[in-house]
């Protein structure tokens, strides 16, 4: 299997044309990147206000809960059958699975503000909107971004499933390659993805910790 | 909702599969993790690779975890091994990190206490720091559970995903309601873990349950607390900041 998986990268049609290895990583990101952004435009203001007024902790994390325990491949399936195939059905699937981790991130840090900087800041004359926003957001930046992390590996993972319901992405050399028992071409797929989530946890790591001084600096 | 009526017996047999894939990778998961949290939490450098590595294995992508196994250790691609394999991997990469910080939070003062008495390492470790560990763990437990039960269904795409197989046989077949009962089973078996990991933590965990009512308690006894009229004595202390 692993001998038929090297063949398949060494062959020079398989980079090129709509199916090619670049393309389909293309695909993977721009899925995963748009279902990351739809759930950060929902999950932000969602948690800044739950950390901010400390109002709904009990329906953050029963929504978190029940969000986590959601069966994509099951969401992804229903919608299909229900909206017909396209990129909305996978895409609502990923978006799910997304909202938990950046609210969870985003709840977290605006939480953890210390209420002594809070009392401060209002103490100075600010407003409301320019705590949170000059205040708290800085303040949260660190858990902000490991829940965005959190949020971009997993979606990243599950988007290898869009290619179960006809779309593209890495996924699509796992199913192709089953329908086919062209378990190379499997290999494939799953070095592929696994390849990218590496290498988006690093990238992401590596961001995490040039924010973090900056954090340092705001606090002192 | 009617077709999970008429099909209970179907849904019955793959609810059993289900828990039988997702329940022992969850319970290899703890058992692991705790072993290696165990014999390596006080050695930093085999702690620093373990948790590297767990970390590395949880990133890797479920549906690729899945197809990987069987050109690793040589199963048939379709064997429900893999996803036994995948699963628990997954659950102790979470839960060993968990254990690790749940050890680290045992107060110093009861492990003195404990070296005091006469405990030897191991005996202070298994009868002090693991019951101590019980309430971490279970939340981490809760998580992996519940993540366990909802990745299972991902499998059915190679063939062994229990109630997972109400999703592709409802897709190939057009009929939504199947898969609808899917995931309203796979939400409940979620649910019902859940709720049976907490309670037994709390089970296991009846002095935490005592504290807190005493601490509850004990804060309506005392008096309230107000702002000292004279200030702080202890030189540059601001009032109120000792009792953090």
């Amino acid at each position: 299997m692993i001998n038929e998986m090297l063949a398949y990268f060494a062959q020079g049609a398989n980079w090129a044309g709509e199916s090619g290895i670049p393309a389909r990583l293309g695909e993977h990101l721009w899925y995963s990147f748009l279902a990351v952004a739809a759930a950060a435009v929902v999950a932000f203001p969602v948690g800044v206000f739950i950390g901010h007024t400390g109002t709904g902790r009990v329906f953050l994390v029963s929504a978190s809960n029940v969000l986590r325990a959601l069966p994509s491949l099951g969401i992804m399936t229903l919608l299909v059958l229900l909206m017909g195939i396209g990129l909305l059905p996978p895409l609502a699937a990923l978006v799910l699975i997304a909202i938990p981790p950046i609210l969870a991130g985003v709840y977290a840090g605006v939480a953890n503000v210390d209420p002594e900087v809070v009392d401060a800041a209002r103490a100075i004359g600010m407003k409301d909107s320019r705590i949170i926003l000059q205040v708290e957001l800085p303040l949260a930046l660190p858990l902000i971004l490991g829940g965005l992390r959190g949020a971009i590996l997993q979606v990243v993972a599950t988007a290898t499933i869009a290619a179960y319901v006809n779309l593209g992405g890495l996924g699509r050399y796992i199913f192709d390659g089953l329908a086919l028992y062209d378990y190379g071409q499997v290999l494939v797929g799953a070095v592929l993805v696994t390849g990218l989530a590496l290498v988006l946890d690093g990238l992401l790591g590596l961001a995490a910790r040039a924010l973090s001084p900056a954090r340092r600096a705001i606090a002192n | 909702m009617n077709w999970l009526l008429d099909n209970l017996p179907q849904v019955l047999g793959l609810t059993v599969e289900h828990l039988y894939l997702s329940l022992v990778p969850t319970f290899v998961g703890v058992v692991v993790a705790l072993g290696l949290g165990l014999a390596f939490g006080n050695r930093p450098r085999a702690r620093a690779i373990i948790t590297a590595v767990a970390s590395a294995i949880f990133t890797i992508p479920s549906l690729a975890l899945f197809v990987v196994i069987p050109s690793i250790i040589g199963t048939q691609i379709l064997d429900p091994l893999n996803v036994l394999i995948a699963l628990a991997l997954y659950s102790t990469s979470l839960l060993v990190r968990t254990v690790f910080d749940a050890l680290d939070a045992v107060a110093p003062e009861v492990l003195n206490a404990a070296e005091a008495l006469g405990y030897s390492h191991a005996r202070r470790r298994i009868f002090v720091d693991l019951p101590l560990a019980v309430a971490p763990l279970a939340a981490g437990t809760r998580v992996a559970a519940v993540t366990n039960v909802s990745l299972v269904s991902v499998g059915a795409v190679i063939g062994v995903g229990g109630l997972g197989q109400l999703f592709v046989s409802g897709y190939q077949r057009n009929y939504p309601d199947q898969i609808l009962a899917g995931i309203i089973v796979i939400l409940l078996l979620a649910l019902v873990f859940d709720r049976v990991i907490a309670v037994t933590a709390r089970l296991l965990t009846p002095w935490l349950h005592l504290g807190t009512a005493a601490a509850a308690n004990g804060t309506k006894l005392r008096p309230r607390p107000h702002a000292p009229e004279v200030p702080a004595q202890h030189g540059t202390a601001a009032p109120g900041q000792e009792t953090k």
